[in-house]
């Protein structure tokens, strides 16, 4: 469905969509300003006109002293930002974007998700966003749609999607390992491997899905509500946060910790894990 | 100073031991390409040059007799029998080629449509028939086109050939074996170009809104322009100097050039003509690759695409 119309049956030459590919698909025997106007071309736009067209979009892209280059002249992100302008030149209703940050390199990569995202907001156009990486996924989108075999899994905003998946495949594709089994509930008090923890929502899912960066780490064994003793088996220091993997009984549970410059708890050391009861999240399989 | 001095000797000893691997490499193929092309051009050349002796046999002085007898030239004034040989040869080249491109084009993009493992099979079949000499197959094709056989009478029933006449000996029975002959030489280097066929353009070229004929115009067509142009160069020049097709299939009216040049050194043994015609045909041959290498050039989008 694009503008209220559904366009199942509409050939892909007719439909107000266009595409940035994963390839950019630029066609290689044109000139960058051929390839801008390719689609105007198709639809008849007169030669003047045009060329008018492909000067604003070049510029409104910062690449208007390319546009009389070869293709085979670009670089990777200028490539991708023609891809981009030839898709935007056509002002379709709806822009699809085939994963079109994963050819490049990791620093141009969060260059060009920060542009792609100012365009975005400027033109206040539909993007469609397609993309394997769940951090470009947030960074990019007011909602996300989480897809796995072809159908849908849950659409929401990107913190709903990742603060509230709706079942395990959501929460493992947001990143999320700490998923245990809840074997038996008394009220909103869950028992599962690491214990028995009591969740301010406690929801009807079989599985409790516990957030690394929800969790404090207090040294030594402390008693209280919520509270877990456990061993530090692994620490990976990572400068900005430290990431841990606790051995409670026979399971583990993962913990991120900022660097506040406190106590890092080393391997080894006994520490208490403290989680909030409204941080505590069930879903099912 | 004795240290500036000390660096062009190391340095043009370094030069020298160069000098020799260069020697060492590139001479037997030098040498070779002297032996094999350079001196028989050179005495073909010397040959086109010189007079007509009673046995067919160049000898002095030298003349321009074997080019004024190519262009027509004889003794009972101008004749254009050599004229109509030359525009005949291009003319056969020019239907044969483009014939063999459209047979070729649609059977190479359906191998490559077709499943990975049967491909090389499918590619087999079409480069198989060249396995047999050249002349068997002419002779196949005289059988199938004789008068009397089932196409001939089919041909004949609907009029298109005189009675009793047959398909062969003719120029459509030239055309014929020639695209048949060739085909192979355009299929692979069209395969070749599809199977590395970008989709992803085509599907571009659909999403901003071109037909699917014109998505096949500027985002198929443009990709396997390399593998069309090396097909033609592949085909065009070997047809252009065919010598047996002709001969078996042609009869009296299809001559071509191969013919001709071949008639001089054997039949009517006229060494100089015999060499003029040859120089002739080299000519033509580079004037066609050089206008196919501008051909190329300018649909490429500046590209170096043949040759």
């Amino acid at each position: 469905m694009v503008g209220g119309k559904n366009i199942t049956e509409t050939p892909p030459h007719q439909r107000s969509v266009n595409t940035v590919f994963q390839s950019y698909a630029l066609f290689p025997h044109l000139s960058v300003r051929e390839n801008l106007a390719f689609g105007l071309k198709m639809r008849g736009m007169p030669a003047a006109e045009r060329h008018t067209k492909v000067d604003e979009i070049a510029d409104f892209i910062k690449l208007g002293d390319l546009v009389d280059r070869h293709v085979d002249q670009l670089s990777g992100g200028q490539r991708q930002r023609i891809a981009l302008a030839r898709a935007l030149i056509c002002e379709p209703d709806v822009l699809l974007l085939d994963e079109p940050l994963s050819a490049l390199d990791a620093g141009l990569r969060s260059q060009l998700q920060v542009e792609l995202l100012r365009v975005q907001k400027r033109l206040g156009m539909t993007f469609v966003f397609v993309t394997h990486d769940q951090q470009e996924a947030m960074v990019m989108s007011d909602r996300i749609a989480v897809l796995n075999g072809g159908t849908i899994q849950q659409v929401g905003a990107p913190r709903e999607v990742y603060e509230r998946p709706v079942n395990a495949f959501v929460a493992r594709f947001m990143g999320h390992d700490n998923l245990y089994t809840i074997s038996a509930r008394k009220s909103d008090r869950l028992i599962t491997a690491l214990g028995e923890l009591t969740a301010e929502d406690a929801g009807n899912g079989e599985l409790l899905l516990i957030r690394p960066e929800t969790l404090d780490l207090l040294p030594g064994a402390v008693e209280g509500p919520n509270h877990l003793t456990a061993t530090v088996a692994e620490r990976l220091y990572r400068g900005s946060h430290a990431e841990f993997r606790l051995a409670i009984g026979n399971t583990t549970l993962q913990a991120t910790v900022n660097n506040r410059g406190r106590h890092l708890p080393e391997v080894g050391e006994t520490v208490t894990v403290a989680v909030a009861p409204e941080d505590l999240v069930t879903l099912h399989e | 100073m004795s240290y500036s001095g000390a660096v062009p000797t190391a340095r043009s000893r370094a030069m020298v031991r160069e000098t020799r691997h260069l020697l060492f490499t590139v001479a037997p193929g030098a040498f070779w390409i002297f032996i094999f092309l350079v001196l028989p051009s050179a005495y073909l050349m010397g040959v086109a040059f010189m007079t007509n002796g009673p046995y067919g046999l160049p000898q002095m002085p030298l003349s321009l007799d074997a080019f004024e007898r190519l262009a027509g030239v004889g003794f009972l004034g101008w004749s254009p029998g050599n004229l109509y040989t030359l525009l005949r040869s291009l003319w056969q080249t020019l239907v044969s080629t483009v014939l063999v491109v459209i047979v070729a084009y649609p059977v190479a993009y359906y191998i490559t449509t077709c499943r990975e493992k049967w491909r090389p099979i499918l590619l087999l079949l079409v480069v198989v028939p060249s396995w047999t000499n050249q002349v068997i197959r002419a002779f196949g094709w005289m059988n199938l086109l004789a008068p009397g056989t089932p196409l001939s009478s089919l041909a004949e029933s609907l009029g298109l050939v005189a009675p009793n006449m047959g398909l062969y000996p003719s120029n459509l029975a030239v055309t014929l074996g020639l695209v048949y002959n060739f085909l192979p030489f355009m299929v692979l280097p069209l395969y070749a170009a599809f199977e590395k066929l970008d989709t992803a353009q085509v599907q571009a070229a659909q999403d901003l809104y071109a037909s699917p004929v014109r998505a096949f115009w500027h985002a198929v067509f443009p990709q396997t322009l390399p593998g069309l142009l090396a097909g033609t160069v592949l085909v065009a020049i070997p047809a252009f100097g065919m010598y047996v097709i002709p001969e078996l299939l042609g009869g009296g009216k299809g001559m071509m050039l191969g013919n001709l040049v071949a008639n001089q050194f054997a039949g009517s043994s006229n060494w100089p003509l015999g060499a003029a015609g040859a120089i002739l045909m080299l000519i033509a041959t580079f004037i066609g690759l050089f206008a196919m290498r501008r051909i190329g050039k300018r649909l490429g989008g500046g590209e170096e695409v043949v040759i």
